[in-house]
């Protein structure tokens, strides 16, 4: 056996690590071919439980790209290609021996600011959705295709059967992004199957959660993914036109999925004879008039045929009878942005990535009690924690973490004691939540979780479509009960009666919004009950947000006098000279909370 | 725009790889501005027209001015990213014109980075 360059440390996973950089400068230097050239030499050099190869981001030594660095012996080696990747392995892993012709220096002397790939945020993304996020100008197409866009196209029309592809997607382990997690490939071959000489595939973009942006933001920095992943999708179930169903309060997003269906048009993308390879397929844009409703698949046909959105009794399934009747594939916007790349590097790189049961990554946007508020991409069995205070930053203002709602207004809320939970679709369900289409609510101390779950349930009261009783009535009366506990006429039967219904609109409607509605109460009913007896049986609101439950005083104490509450305060409730204790007339006082919001002295106290 | 074929992608693709390697010796430097939703609410415009107006009253002709996506972290827009020929990218989050025309000035035309209004350097990784 070859002499070791330097003994293993222990953290070290074998003798050597090598860090290929992926970051996007060296990844269009071709730094993912050789991360393979090198899987392939050290598997058939029979060291593959010795080395382990570790896909990193940007190194910031782009120009000298692509980059690997020899751990541990921390050796930079620049510009590889990966014909040279059998001499490297040869020489520095098998003689120890170094090959100083690839070996770079870094300059002394770079400039005191960090590296992306040290920063929380971004060094624990991985990014596949998102692959081209920043960097490409979306409205331009050779810039996709400047960064191996349509190469999976290509390569399914010219090498792959229609039922090759769905084997392909169904090995993947693809799941669908928009919620409910139905393996995609299996999606697709029912589409395919189900008899009939025309058929439609359908781009669900009716993104309607609360704080959700992830469909939007797919569309608005790289909409030829999605455009690409349909005309796959297309070609693997037979179909000849594609509807992308958008929300009209996504003007941008709108405006460039036009811009790049113009443009895939006449490079002969979309339309007769694609790539002179003979699939005809193109796509139109459908605009919504954004009610939540529709994201469900029946719900979306009806509006799409210029019907009421509303639901319709499963079976037939839109597979065999969708949009005018014909058999109807609808898939969302990240799970036809996951396409192209599953097709271009394979089912089993895909489904190397992830959970046992989950693949791949999943888009999230991270929103409320948090530092960075925005969109994270990251690998499937990322935890809570990693999400919340890793790559968000934690909780602004000292505050303590209280909860995360997942999945909106379908999800649950979970609670700290939960944090180090693995995220995929069969973790979140157990914990009473859903994955949902990928919106992440943080949550602080100063958060009430009955006034939580009467905010969603209104939401829905709102968007419940009216068609069936149990999700019209039911819901309603719920939300009835928790206006009246967060107003501070609470009854003690309430919990119970809140159950009951929630069991009841659950089992008895008719589609998923309202089979989902109870999930944001029984989910704080199992883990914040007490906040519900605190708010029924004591007449408190513990977190101080329910106004009829509070009061606000100013401690003499603690207060410094700066003035500041006092200035804030809407109906001129608080009076006080300089640099003396303040005080709040609760009789003028509205409890607006703006004085509580602004001590930098925690002297407003609420209870 | 004439319809293309398979083996037309890659001669596009080897195109658009020498621009973004910045390698074609018309441009030095390329400024990305970040322009989702998030970015524009912010004020990304602004920065837009900033740097448009900057490169029109200096006279700059090897800077290439484009547009992206968001770049993920919306807390922190406006946010653009500066690229000179040869290093890596650097990203400049909080922006407003002031500090747009500064670090055009320090960083685009005079080649050192602003930290104090930038993020970090470097780039994401993918896939």
């Amino acid at each position: 056996m070859a002499e070791q360059t330097s003994p293993p440390t222990a953290h070290h996973v074998g003798r050597a690590q090598l860090l290929v950089c992926a970051g996007t400068g060296c990844v269009s230097g071709r730094s993912l071919k050789v991360r393979e050239a090198l899987l392939e030499e050290i598997d058939k050099r029979g060291l593959k439980d010795e080395v382990k190869i570790v896909a990193t981001g940007c190194q910031g030594f782009c120009a000298q790209g692509p980059i690997m660095i020899f751990q541990p012996d921390g050796i930079f080696y620049q510009k590889l290609k990966p014909e040279d990747v059998p001499l490297l392995v040869e020489e520095h892993l098998i003689k120890g021996r170094p090959v100083e012709k690839f070996m770079y220096v870094p300059s002394a002397g770079e400039p005191p600011i960090p590296k992306l790939s040290d920063i929380d945020f971004f060094n624990k993304q991985r990014l596949i959705v998102l692959r081209n996020r920043g960097l490409i100008d979306p409205e331009k197409i050779d810039e996709y295709i400047g960064r191996e866009g349509y190469q999976a196209l290509a390569k399914v029309l010219a090498s792959m059967t229609p039922e090759e592809v769905i084997d392909e997607m169904t090995r993947s382990g693809l799941r669908g992004r928009g919620g409910a997690g139905f393996p995609t490939g299996v999606k697709w071959g029912f589409t395919r199957k189900a008899p009939g000489d025309d058929k439609c595939i359908i781009c669900n973009a009716d993104e309607g959660d609360p704080g959700a942006f992830m469909d939007r933001s797919i569309i608005e920095s790289d909409p030829f993914s999605v455009l690409e992943g349909m005309a796959i999708g297309a070609y693997a179930i037979g179909a000849s036109h594609g509807y992308v169903y958008i929300r009209e309060e996504y003007p941008l997003a709108m405006e460039r999925l036009h811009i790049a269906i113009d443009q895939a048009r006449e490079y002969g993308l979309l339309g007769e004879d694609i790539f002179g390879c003979g699939l005809n397929f193109d796509i139109s844009v459908f605009r919504g008039a954004g009610a939540f409703v529709c994201g469900e698949e029946t719900s979306l046909i009806s509006s799409l045929e210029g019907r009421m959105p509303e639901p319709r009794v499963r079976p037939p399934f839109p597979a065999q009878s969708g949009v005018w009747n014909m058999p109807t594939n609808i898939n969302n916007v990240e799970t036809w942005a996951n396409v192209p790349v599953i097709m271009r590097r394979g089912a089993e790189w895909f489904s190397s990535i992830g959970t046992d049961t989950s693949k791949g990554t999943k888009v999230f946007s991270v929103v409320g009690n948090v530092n960075n508020t925005g969109l994270v991409e990251v690998p499937m069995g990322t935890t809570l924690r990693e999400i919340v205070f890793g790559i968000g930053g934690g909780i602004p203002n000292g505050r303590k973490f209280k909860a995360v709602q997942t999945g909106g207004p379908s999800g649950g809320c979970i609670p700290a004691s939960l944090l180090d939970l693995t995220i995929d679709y069969e973790r979140l369900g157990e914990v009473g939540s859903i994955m949902g289409s990928g919106g992440l609510i943080v949550m602080d101390e100063r958060t009430c979780m009955v006034d939580v779950a009467r905010y969603f349930l209104e939401f829905l009261v709102d968007e419940s479509c009216g068609k069936c009783t149990p999700c019209r009535e039911g819901v309603a009366q719920m939300h009835g009960i928790l206006e009246r506990i967060c107003a501070g006429q609470g009854r003690d039967d309430d919990i119970e009666m809140l159950i009951e219904l929630a069991e009841y609109v659950k089992d008895s409607s008719l589609c998923a919004l309202g089979g989902t509605a109870p999930n944001p109460v029984l989910s704080t009913l199992k883990y914040f009950r007490d906040e519900y007896t605190a708010h029924i049986a004591d007449g408190k609101c513990p977190a101080g947000v329910c106004k009829a439950l509070i009061q606000y005083s100013i401690s003499a104490d603690a207060c410094k006098g700066c003035t500041k509450c006092a200035r804030v305060c809407p109906v001129g409730a608080i009076t006080g000279a300089k640099k003396q204790p303040h005080t709040l007339d609760r009789s003028k006082c509205i409890k607006c909370g703006a004085c509580y919001e602004s001590c930098s002295f925690d002297a407003v106290l609420v209870e | 725009m004439p319809k293309i074929r398979p083996e037309d992608l890659e001669a596009i693709a080897m195109r658009m790889r020498r621009q973004a390697k910045l390698r074609d010796g018309t441009a030095r430097a390329r400024v990305t501005v970040h322009m989702g939703t998030c970015g524009i609410a912010a004020g990304a415009r602004k920065i837009m027209t900033a740097l448009m107006s900057a490169m029109e009253e200096q006279g700059v002709d090897d800077v290439t001015l484009t547009t992206s996506g968001c770049a993920g972290l919306c807390s922190r827009e406006p946010m653009m990213t500066v690229e000179i020929q040869g290093e890596a990218p650097v990203k400049y989050v909080n922006l407003d014109e002031n500090k747009t025309r500064v670090i055009f000035t320090e960083h685009v035309l005079g080649g050192n980075i602003v930290a104090d209004y930038a993020l970090g350097v470097g780039s994401e990784r993918v896939a």
